[in-house]
């Protein structure tokens, strides 16, 4: 790669200096905003409202974005913005998981506010260069890079004609161009998305952090939404960030000693537990594939069915025993002892563009196994770790693209759509060759890539009106809501998982709420009001972590030895009072679980009526796929017989004797959508929402919400 | 005659000797966090083996949540 050749193409659009700053108690109380249809860059105040009532990361997103936007705003307009914010906590380094910045936009798969929550340098770079926020509006006229150089205190938006699109080409230009030496690469991290974000909505950013051991640019992803389709629809190449003076004590915290005394413990017990309990630092989140299918929880073949036999040959200890590379400091942030960041090295490429070369593919995580692994019929690791590395570098998030591929497979296999539609491609479950060729013409924006990147809600239609096809089976198969595609378990045997996808503010992701053990195995929610409780209590907690920078994953990947001794293990209460000390510890204030509850509840609230303002978030939006709560096929119900004949005679006294398959799945089909429709009175009523889904007036004064503008869009809705 | 034990307030049948390893092979449990309680009492792992349930005892083999 000649770097100089990539400079000459170079043309400076507008340069902006700034002071440094200083950082006070986790806070710059600042943010950069740069607009690269006007070539402006400013410096905004961060203002006490924002501190006390959005906190930081997506709270600091969701009212920029707000802000920005106006309730007629499209994805694709140039006021739309993508704002990235770290948190109060972001880049501490004593305690695991501190440094994970907040990305939100207005989606493109679902028109509105999508937040991802991503690991890498960048967040704790932005703080450290001076600032709390990014938020980048406009449309640049041609391709473009922002450099923040955070050392010196300079911004610069530049065209960029030259350099790759794909991720792990640019990641690595730019590295090599913005560091003056081998030492100097882990100072920089590059946000890049990839060619096939450009053509399909489904397009991720990944986040850079250097690897310095094996000398090459690492990725974490903000995979959710389609925010890379944002960022290539504005033209942006690449943002890159430069710091050079990274310390554990850059946040200023008014009391190291507590944030110390909590890593420390929590250090000892990654030491001594891991391995006996997730094993995140061998294998990463990939730990419970066989375990979920054991489960009847992991999809396969479209959410058909729940586990499969093939799922041992992608079992975690394939993985690790083949590819995965053991004994690194794989934290994707400084002082991440649970290093679950793994990646398959030296890896060779048997396809596309990059086919014999040798990369380095980061995963493949659990979403991804389960995403264009099973839930595609797909049980081989090395076609699985090649359709994740190109997802990636391509900027495509693996979920959508495997939930995606997985209804395309279903269809193709029921006849829906046929070999002359896709192009000549036979993409049946388990076809590797032909699907990842899908992903290949995504890249290229040709051929059926570009049908299969519009996502299963728009595919559904596509389907309907050019194959024939029956709009309401395509609905109950295709496992999107709200736009978005169903993140990777199978919730037919929970209904508080259902709602945990359901109810959600962005679409069915899982990381708002995953109570299917509390439910489906453990049966400690029995009742409406206790599914309610569970789907009011996790989303808010789990929020909380998008608000101050953490990664949830040290909360419930590893338990202290003697949690199973607390009265409520499940929220593993020593963990949080950890959280609550290193909050203090970072920025002085002194919170109880349920003051922390609150705070997300305050952001919860307002998603919900940015996404009101925006003509959705209402009880016709949280309607879920059948698939999601019972099945839809005869194939689906007798693969289950046994189970589902069970449940009709035991819970409604239905006599099975002598009916048919399609008459016993009728019955089964209304009893579970009328506990649905339960289900959402409850939790609305326990949120503090009427029953179409408004928050009311009443919640949001009792929450200091009762902001005019907030109020201004519900109050008519009560 | 039937024996039952409940399992996470569910019925299950119970055989003289049974231990709190047979339930974990019957119910298939595999997670790698599950939390067992007999009567309410907390049951250490290494006496899994040895533990063994009567008839009528309530049992809880509660999972620890997870999800990405
Ligand atoms: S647990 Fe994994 S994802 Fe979370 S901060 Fe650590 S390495 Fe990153």
């Amino acid at each position: 790669m000649d770097i100089n050749k990539l400079k000459e193409g170079r043309k400076l659009l507008k340069e902006f200096k700034y002071d440094l700053g200083s950082i006070e108690k986790g806070y710059t109380n600042r943010t950069l905003y740069v607009n690269i249809s006007e070539n402006k860059i400013e410096s905004k105040e961060v203002t006490p409202l924002m501190k006390e009532k959005f906190i930081g990361g997506k709270g600091f997103g969701l009212y920029t974005l707000w802000h920005g936007t106006t309730p007629s705003t499209k994805w694709n307009d140039p006021e739309n913005e993508i704002v990235i914010s770290g948190g109060p906590v972001c880049g501490i380094t004593q305690y695991p998981g501190a440094g994970k910045s907040l990305v939100c936009s207005i989606s493109p798969m679902t028109d509105i506010p999508i937040d991802s929550n991503v690991g890498g340098y960048f967040g704790p770079y932005l703080k450290f260069s001076g600032w709390d926020a990014l938020e980048v509006q406009g449309k640049a006229e041609n391709d473009i890079v922002v450099f923040i150089d955070g050392d010196n205190g300079v911004v610069r938006i530049e065209e960029a004609p030259l350099e790759a699109v794909d991720s792990h080409v640019i990641a690595e230009q730019l590295t090599e161009m913005y560091a003056e030496n081998e030492a100097d690469k882990r100072n920089i991290s590059v946000i890049s998305a990839g060619t096939a974000a450009e053509h399909s909505r489904m397009g991720l950013l990944n986040f850079s952090f250097y690897d310095v051991r094996r000398k090459v640019q690492r990725f974490k992803q903000a995979g959710r939404g389609g925010i890379g389709t944002v960022f290539r629809d504005k033209k942006i190449k690449a943002i890159i960030i430069k710091f050079s003076n990274v310390k554990g004590d850059l946040n200023n915290a008014v009391d190291k000693a507590i944030i110390n005394k909590a890593g420390l413990k929590l250090h000892k017990e990654m030491h001594y537990l891991d391995d006996k309990q997730n094993r995140m630092r061998q294998v990463g989140t990939a730990y419970s594939q066989e375990i979920m299918s054991a489960y009847d929880l992991l999809p396969v073949m479209n959410f058909q069915y729940g586990g499969h036999e093939d799922v041992k040959k992608i079992s975690p200890d394939v993985f690790k025993n083949n590819y995965l590379t053991q004994g690194m400091a794989d934290g994707c942030w400084y002082g991440c002892s649970m290093a679950c960041a793994k990646t398959a090295d030296g890896f060779e490429l048997l396809t596309g563009p990059y086919k014999g070369q040798k990369v380095t593919v980061d995963g493949a995580e659990y979403e991804t196994l389960a995403g264009c692994g099973s839930n595609c019929g797909i049980f081989d690791p090395r076609a699985i770790l090649e359709i994740n590395f190109y997802c990636d570098t391509y900027g495509i998030d693996t979920i959508s693209y495997g939930t995606s591929m997985a209804f395309v497979m279903e269809c193709y296999e029921r006849k829906i759509i046929n070999k002359e539609f896709t192009g000549g491609l036979e993409l049946k479950f388990g076809n590797f060759e032909d699907s990842i060729e899908v992903l290949h013409q995504m890249s290229r924006g040709e051929g059926f890539g570009l049908i299969l990147g519009q996502g299963v809600h728009r595919m559904k239609k596509i389907f309907a009106e050019k194959c024939g096809a029956d709009p309401d089976f395509l609905f109950d198969i295709g496992m999107e809501q709200k736009g978005l595609e169903y993140s990777e378990y199978v919730s037919k045997e929970s209904l508080a998982q259902q709602g945990g996808f359901g109810l959600t503010n962005k679409g069915p992701q899982h990381d708002e709420a995953w109570i299917i053990f509390m439910d489906m195995v453990n049966n400690q929610i029995p009742t409406f009001e206790d599914k309610a409780e569970a789907l009011y209590y996790f989303p808010m907690f789990r929020t909380w972590f998008g608000l101050y920078g953490l990664c949830k994953l040290p909360w419930n990947d590893v338990t202290p030895a003697n949690n199973k001794f607390t009265s409520e293990p499940a929220k593993i209460p020593e963990h949080v009072q950890n959280y609550l000390d290193v909050v203090y510890g970072v920025t002085g204030k002194k919170l109880n679980t349920t003051e922390m509850v609150r705070e997300s509840e305050r952001v919860y609230n307002f998603q919900r009526i940015f996404n009101i303002r925006l003509g959705k978030g209402l009880r016709a939006n949280d309607k879920i796929p059948y698939r999601s709560a019972g099945p839809v096929t005869k194939e689906e119900y007798e693969a289950r017989q046994e189970r589902f004949d069970g449940q009709l005679k035991e819970i409604l006294n239905y006599d099975v004797e002598g009916k048919t398959t399609e008459e016993k799945m009728a019955v089964l089909r209304k009893h579970r959508e009328s506990q649905y429709e339960k289900l959402i009175d409850a939790v609305y009523k326990r949120r503090g929402w009427n029953s179409n889904g408004v928050p009311t007036i009443e919640r949001l004064k009792d929450l200091g919400m009762d902001l005019p503008e907030l109020i201004e869009v519900v109050k008519d809705m009560q | 005659m039937i024996f039952i034990i409940k399992v996470n307030n569910r019925e299950l049948e119970w055989y003289e000797g049974m231990t709190i390893e047979d339930i974990f092979k019957i119910k298939n449990y595999t997670w790698t966090k599950i939390i067992v309680k007999v009567n309410k009492q907390v049951i250490d792992e290494e006496n899994y083996k040895i533990t063994i349930v009567n008839d009528g005892d309530d049992v809880q083999m509660l999972h620890l949540l997870a999800g990405g």
